[in-house]
């Protein structure tokens, strides 16, 4: 295996549920969890002699959308029947756009390893999704549910210009990041609310033309749609030095296997005769429909990103990690009501809590803590009520009950000793206890003071004020 | 432009039909006849006339995104071919 030979070319195609009230083309509920079929009518279920009508709000989160991730707008698009046979599909058509899609190049940012890249983005289109199939045991047939059908999916596709797995990936969470922002999906991969497809070839550095493509299917999350590109680069360029072709065709990627496999053995043209579908009139985008929904747009990822760096002086790193969740980033900004170091909360959440969250599988989402309880509790550090290290502790509590930093420090007793005579006393004990560390220490080994310190601080289960505790140690050892 | 029988072959595989060999010669035919038949409208002059997707002269016809009660499942499987668990059966789809 030469990876070094090989240049890695990807371009994704994502699809991303809006999260509107009803599906695109009926009043029938989008809400995700309700039993097999019973979000379904007549104009989702594809029956004869029904018409379509167009949900306003999803036009407006495709266009929201599009101009979020830098499209031009469409003025006038239609839609279109793709044609095919799927029992996921009750029409045996989807209504997609074909060519006049509602957003068309577009751009956007991403960083690896510091390094700054543009990928492109090739069109924008709104579409309705398919219905949800499952395979009954023993394989003798398939069952459908048409909940899922005519929810509206946007369609993203990008230009072939991702040249890694690490790009692919940092492009799919900049993307999950920018529609989050903009309100108008769930974006959860595991819900299916976000999918991705991957077309991936490999070609000698140097050499203009494309390799032969594979498209890789079913990557769940986005480490799989990293993990599956790695092994698909590494495949196909196997495939290459060993004097062989890399086939075009569909493969499926195997997450609990980690390896890709060709989906159909023989590759058919896809020939879905697209053609303008007569049940609905086509969309006019007036200059003003535009500017209302641009206006709506709120501050995106980048923005935010280098406001943080500029406003609060945090790293372009810290600052790119909070900024890629807007709750997270909501919540780093409701701190900052309640205390003025910005780089103290930013260094909590950048430690203390991803750690946590990290730890436990968790998301940000899923824990209790508030933006007042951090700022909150970086005052009572700053008064001295508590150390950092109790802080810790507090931070814990906060982030499992979601209570007030001040009830937690009354609740486990937790606040700081100060006062000078309570910790001489326990330096003295301990002094008193441990005379061959003192003995060290005078005769010149310094590392001796750290376990002084650790036996005070022990004694008083690390509430003790370590700037005082040192000081009057200090005193006692040298007097 | 004509239609041949390697024509006929492919729309019928695209909408799995299944035809005879008589049946694609005489749809052969009878597509050949209805294009011929359209190409009628090659004799004017639409050079002045901008390409539509539609007849209506109608644009934006939408409705606001309000949830509305859906159909009773009963009413929703009376057409299934089977059922199974309130959903749809169908012969086992593998990929």
């Amino acid at each position: 295996m030469s990876m070094n030979k090989y240049e890695t070319v990807v371009g994704l195609e994502v699809h991303v549920e809006l999260h509107t009230n009803s599906k695109i083309f009926c009043g029938c509920s989008t809400s995700f969890g309700a039993p097999p079929n019973t979000h379904t009518c007549p104009v989702c279920l594809g029956h004869p002699g029904v018409l379509p009508v167009l949900n306003r709000q999803a036009v407006e989160y495709a266009m929201k959308a599009a101009m979020a991730i830098n499209c031009e707008i469409a003025d006038w698009c239609k839609f279109d029947r793709k044609n095919y046979f799927y029992p996921d599909s009750p029409k045996a058509y989807q209504i997609s756009q074909y060519d006049q899609p509602i957003g068309r190049n577009g751009w956007i940012d991403i960083e690896v390893n510091g390094v700054a890249k543009r990928i492109g983005i090739t069109r924008l289109h709104l579409e309705e999704d398919a219905g949800k199939l499952t395979h009954v045991e023993g394989g003798y047939a398939s069952l459908v549910d048409f909940n899922r059908v005519g929810t509206p999916l946007l369609e993203i596709v990008s230009e072939p210009d991702i040249r890694s797995p690490e790009e692919a990936k940092a492009y799919l969470e900049k993307l999950k990041a920018i529609m989050q922002y903009c309100d108008v999906s769930d974006v959860k991969m595991e819900q299916g609310s976000l999918r991705c497809d991957a077309n991936i070839s490999l070609r000698p550095y140097g050499q203009k033309e494309f390799g032969t493509r594979a498209e890789l299917k079913n990557m769940n999350s986005f480490r799989g749609v990293q993990r599956g590109l790695e092994y698909e680069q590494m495949r196909q360029a196997d495939v290459l030095e060993s004097g062989g072709a890399v086939v075009q065709e569909t493969r499926r990627w195997d997450e609990s296997q980690g390896k890709t496999f060709s989906m159909r053995g023989k590759e058919e043209a896809h020939d879905y005769r697209y053609f303008p579908d007569p049940d609905l009139v086509r969309v006019h985008i007036d200059e003003e429909w535009k500017a209302r929904v641009r206006a709506s747009i709120p501050e995106l990822p980048d923005a935010r990103q280098a406001r943080y760096i500029q406003e609060y002086g945090l790293s372009s790193y810290d600052a790119g990690v909070l900024t890629a969740s807007m709750k997270l980033a909501d919540f780093f900004e409701d701190s900052l009501r309640y205390t003025s170091d910005a780089k103290a909360s930013a260094n909590w959440i950048m430690g203390e809590l991803l750690a946590y969250l990290n730890a436990n599988n968790l998301e940000f989402e899923d824990v209790k803590i508030t933006g007042q309880g951090l700022g909150e509790m970086i005052q009572l550090i700053e008064k001295g009520t508590i150390s950092t290290k109790i802080a810790k502790t507090v931070f814990k509590g906060m982030v499992e009950t979601g209570k007030s930093p001040q009830q937690i420090v009354e609740e486990q007793g937790l606040v700081q000793i100060s006062d000078e005579g309570a910790i001489l006393a326990i330096v003295d004990a301990v002094i008193a206890a441990n005379p061959q560390s003192v003995e060290d220490f005078r005769g010149g080994k310094d590392k001796a003071i750290g376990f002084l310190v650790g036996q005070i601080m022990k004694e008083t289960k690390g509430k003790a004020n370590p700037g005082l505790v040192n000081k009057l140690l200090m005193e006692r050892l040298k007097g | 432009m004509s239609i041949t029988v390697k024509d006929v072959e492919h729309v019928a595989n695209l909408a799995r039909l299944d035809l005879s060999a008589e049946e694609k010669e005489q749809f052969t035919g009878q597509l050949n006849a209805i294009l011929k038949y359209a190409e009628k409208l090659g004799e004017l002059d639409t050079s002045d006339v901008e390409p539509t997707s539609h007849v209506l002269p109608l644009a934006n016809v939408m409705r606001e995104d309000e949830a509305r009660p859906s159909w009773p499942i009963e009413k929703v499987l009376a057409n299934a071919p089977d059922e199974e668990d309130g959903q749809f059966k169908v012969p086992a789809v593998l990929e």
